[in-house]
């Protein structure tokens, strides 16, 4: 039904263009005019689709809305909590469907018919209002086609503003996050305490599921409490960083200063194969080969490792950090200007002098930005982790141990079917808030960081 | 020079040897995870494209088959019973077998082994009546013995496969009875919880429409967006914001995109579960600061000379933005929106969360039904702890991998061949 008045408008639109041109060259015939006539045509096209489809989206916007609040208006009288409703509600849009299996009541059956009513009415009014909004703006559009009309200015004017909305998608993304995750979270919060998710020792949320009814608020103050994971997600996110800073940095520095053209040429490529690998195949790389690995290693020292250790999962992410430094730092140095280093070779330094006591502390606000980004990136891996590091929350400091990350959590709370409304499923919207804020914040730091350090040397 | 000069110069010398190799270490670390890691999944991974069959005899009995006129239709042949023959069929393998032990040689073939023989018939139905040779897809575990993967010395309570069946297995060997051949059923037969069944159809599609979607939503939104930000937006606070906010996005987790989707396309706009509608618009979330970066770039990479001849052929900003700048700068941005789409063909935990991660066996025809994607099915086949599953899931990397690689080097090859370079 929509799709077929949404394909009407959008053939009217490209029908209109025709007509706009058609009548622009038979004004052109006799008279000059004050703009090419394909203009007189984009500006129909325009008049005719626009507004309509502007009216229809509104509409599909807020009808639901609408129409749920003529229904529950009948309920109101009955002292329901909004959830009740919210059931009634469903209840109703089932039965008008034909997929509704419960008891059916006079009272929910004269509400499906009401709905159906007024789903018609709204769907019949729809169709004129949109069409009629059509013919108005269309027919206004045609008259105002004549030869004086500067027609190109109104079209460039709204393609301007076409393209001004596509920029505040961006926007949008952003405020779609934040209010989505901000939603859940404090729905969150309203059950558990949010001093006893920040500050609580025990994470172990399937404690809290009850099969009816609500769970028991002693449980739920002590089976979300987040610092192991924020510990678990700094830990691995260190262990990773343990690899990739030396790793990486020491690349970089090789290909920016030591490096012939021909091995930079292949070497940088290379290395950066490894960030396009998809984070679900490390983290079967990590569980398959390294985990078995490091465990096998343990052993022979005498040392108690579990197959999913803290260290398979940060040094396999580390791995996957390296070319992110690698390639910034590099990047970095390069941007280091040449007197400096002239200045220091001048003065009898060796190479690898002018670099550690030169080029480095130069650049060392870059690099400290890439190194932060790299964080920044490690702290959100999730996949690496649920397939690596075992999805226990222990509060440890012990890299051949399984630890959880924030990351990890999500996943394993999200996985199956979700409750909207179960403490559960909130909590990994809070954990997911938790999450956005801290990259957030080291992004911020970053990118601040390596624009200050840009500036001084462009 | 004294001699305490000279040691100092030889310390410094050795100092700037030793940095320079700790530069050629680091390099080599790099260079050697990377090919451990490829020679780890490829030395897995390629015998999954070889599949195992076991040929037998079986004989179409009429008798058997409860097929009662004289010329049955294909219509009868479809609803004859084939579990008599088909059982048979395998336990000729071994005649000497007691009955109750059957089933040994039963779980030598993958459970469809029923459906093979009918399908065998319903292709030649003049076999009816005689006795041929078929193959059947072999379990999983034969399989694996037969490829090798499958250590035959551990005790036998600890294998799945038990003495007996590695007995027939070694006559059936012996003979010739055992085919290996190009595994086409892995790329055409969708998921599946038996390893030899399992396949890749249903999550390639679930990707390619995925993809599209991603596609069509953030490359439209994504180029006009950047037009406006390096044409036409005017330098002030709004502009900066929108600016930082695009870099920002760019840096958030792909998870939380995928709490975005959840919290709001599925729980908001109620729209389908598990389908790739859902996690393609949730990718294109994602992907639109990184096509916005990349048409920004190659659009101030045109040079201003471009436009100012515009400009002053009488031209508008607009038409010297559409008619000018907008086509050099385009394959920039194509390859730029290619390695964007290759990310986002990687991504697993976001699509997980929208609930792409259910077991699918069908092969999706639309992007509004229910189906996995490729990176996901390595994750399902990943925690499955049959021993066969650990090959296949080596071979979808080397499939999901090989996509990446073509789509870079579409990247390139648009970069190299198409961009002006400005001197």
């Amino acid at each position: 039904m929509n799709l077929v008045l949404i394909s009407l408008i959008l053939l009217l639109g490209f029908s209109s263009y025709y007509f706009g041109r058609k009548k622009a060259t038979i004004i052109q015939s006799s008279q000059r005019l004050t703009a090419l006539p394909k203009f007189y045509g984009y500006y129909l096209a325009i008049w005719c689709a626009a507004p309509a489809l502007i009216i229809f989206s509104l509409w599909s916007v807020f009808e639901p809305t609408i129409v749920k609040n003529f229904i529950l208006a009948d309920y109101l009288d009955q002292n329901l909590t909004k959830n009740e409703l919210q059931l009634i509600y469903t209840k109703v849009k089932a039965l008008a469907l034909g997929t509704y299996t419960g008891d059916i009541n006079n009272f929910l059956d004269n509400s499906a018919g009401k709905y159906i009513q007024i789903k018609n009415m709204a769907n019949n009014a729809k169709i004129v209002i949109v069409l009629a909004a059509l013919i108005l703006s269309l027919s206004y559009a045609y008259q105002s086609i004549k030869k004086n009309n500067r027609m190109r200015e109104p079209v460039e004017i709204f393609l301007k503003w076409v393209l001004f909305t596509a920029s505040l998608a961006a926007v949008l993304v952003t405020i779609g996050i934040v209010f989505s995750l901000l939603f859940e979270a404090i729905r969150f919060f309203q059950s558990v305490r949010i001093f006893d998710f920040i500050f609580g020792t025990h994470w172990y949320p399937a404690k809290t599921f009850v099969r009816d009814g609500q769970p028991d608020p002693e449980l739920m103050k002590d089976a979300f409490g987040a610092v192991p994971l924020f510990a678990g997600t700094f830990f691995i996110a260190f262990i990773a960083m343990c690899v990739a800073i030396p790793v990486g940095l020491l690349s970089g520095i090789y290909l920016a200063e030591y490096a012939t053209r021909k091995v930079r040429k292949y070497a940088k490529p290379i290395i950066e194969i490894l960030a396009g690998i998809p984070t679900v195949v490390y983290g079967f790389f990590a569980a398959l080969t390294v985990g078995p690995f490091v465990k096998e290693i343990g052993n022979s020292l005498g040392l108690e490792v579990s197959s999913e250790s803290a260290l398979a999962a940060g040094a396999v992410m580390g791995v996957m950090i390296i070319p992110f430094i690698s390639s910034l730092s590099d990047d970095v140095i390069s941007a280091v200007p040449q007197n400096l280093r002239d200045g220091s070779y001048a003065m009898g330094a060796t190479k690898s002098e002018t670099i550690k006591k030169v080029i480095f502390p130069a650049a060392l606000p870059g690099i400290v930005g890439s190194i932060l980004l790299a964080v920044s990136r490690a702290v959100g891996e999730t996949m690496i982790v649920v397939m690596a590091s075992g999805l226990a929350a222990n509060l440890t400091a012990n890299p051949l141990e399984s630890t959880s990350t924030i990351t990890a959590q999500i996943v394993v709370i999200l996985i199956g079917d979700q409750q909207f409304g179960d403490p559960k499923t909130q909590a990994a919207f809070a954990l997911g808030i938790s999450l956005f804020v801290v990259t957030l914040f080291l992004n911020v730091i970053a990118l601040t960081v390596v624009k200050k350090y840009r500036e001084k040397y462009e | 020079m004294n001699e305490a000069k000279r040691k100092l110069l030889n310390k410094r010398y050795r100092a700037e040897a030793n940095f320079k190799l700790f530069g050629q270490i680091a390099i080599g670390l790099a260079l050697l995870f990377l090919a451990v890691f490829m020679y780890k999944i490829f030395s897995k991974g390629y015998t999954a494209f070889q599949k195992t069959w076991i040929v037998t005899e079986v004989h179409y009995d009429k008798e058997l088959m409860l097929i009662e006129t004289d010329n049955p239709s294909l219509e009868d042949l479809e609803n004859a019973d084939y579990y008599e023959i088909a059982y048979k069929a395998m336990t000729r393998l071994d005649p000497s077998l007691p009955e109750e032990d059957d089933r040994q040689l039963i779980q030598m073939v993958a459970f469809t082994y029923e459906q093979e023989v009918k399908n065998h018939l319903l292709k030649n139905p003049s076999l009816l009546g005689k006795i041929v040779p078929i193959r059947l897809t072999a379990s999983d575990d034969l399989d694996q013995v037969h490829k090798g993967n499958y250590p035959r010395d551990i005790p036998e309570e600890d294998r799945r496969v038990n003495d007996y069946q590695l007995k027939i297995y070694d006559m059936l060997n012996e003979r010739g009875d055992i085919l290996s051949k190009f595994n086409l059923s892995f790329f055409t037969n969708p998921d599946s919880r038996e390893a030899e069944l399992a396949g890749i159809a249903s999550s390639f599609m679930g990707t390619v429409f995925s993809i599209l979607v991603c596609l069509a939503f953030s490359f439209p939104i994504a180029v006009l967006a950047a037009i406006y930000l390096e044409e036409f937006a005017p330098k002030n606070k709004f502009t900066d914001f929108i600016e930082v906010n695009i870099n920002n996005l760019a840096a958030v987790p792909s998870i939380v995109f995928g709490l975005l989707g959840l919290g709001v396309l599925l729980a908001v706009f109620n729209l389908p579960r598990s389908t790739p509608l859902v996690g393609g618009i949730t990718l294109s979330l994602m992907t639109l600061p990184t096509i916005i970066i990349a048409a920004r770039a190659s659009l101030k990479a045109v040079p201003p000379s471009i436009r100012e001849a515009a400009l002053a052929m009488g031209a508008s900003n607009m038409q010297t933005t559409m008619h000018h700048t907008v086509p050099l700068s385009m394959p920039g941005t194509l390859s730029g929106t290619i390695i964007g789409l290759a990310q986002a063909l990687g991504e697993t935990a976001p699509l997980i969360l929208i609930g792409m991660v259910a077991f699918v066996n069908t092969i999706p025809g639309t992007p509004v039904d229910p189906a996995a994607s490729l990176p996901v099915q390595i994750y399902i086949w990943s925690e499955s702890a049959e021993r066969g599953f650990v090959e296949k899931v080596s071979a979808c990397i080397m499939v999901l991998l090989g996509f990446l690689i073509l789509m870079n080097l579409a990247a390139q090859i648009i970069r190299h061949k198409f961009e002006r370079k400005w001197n």
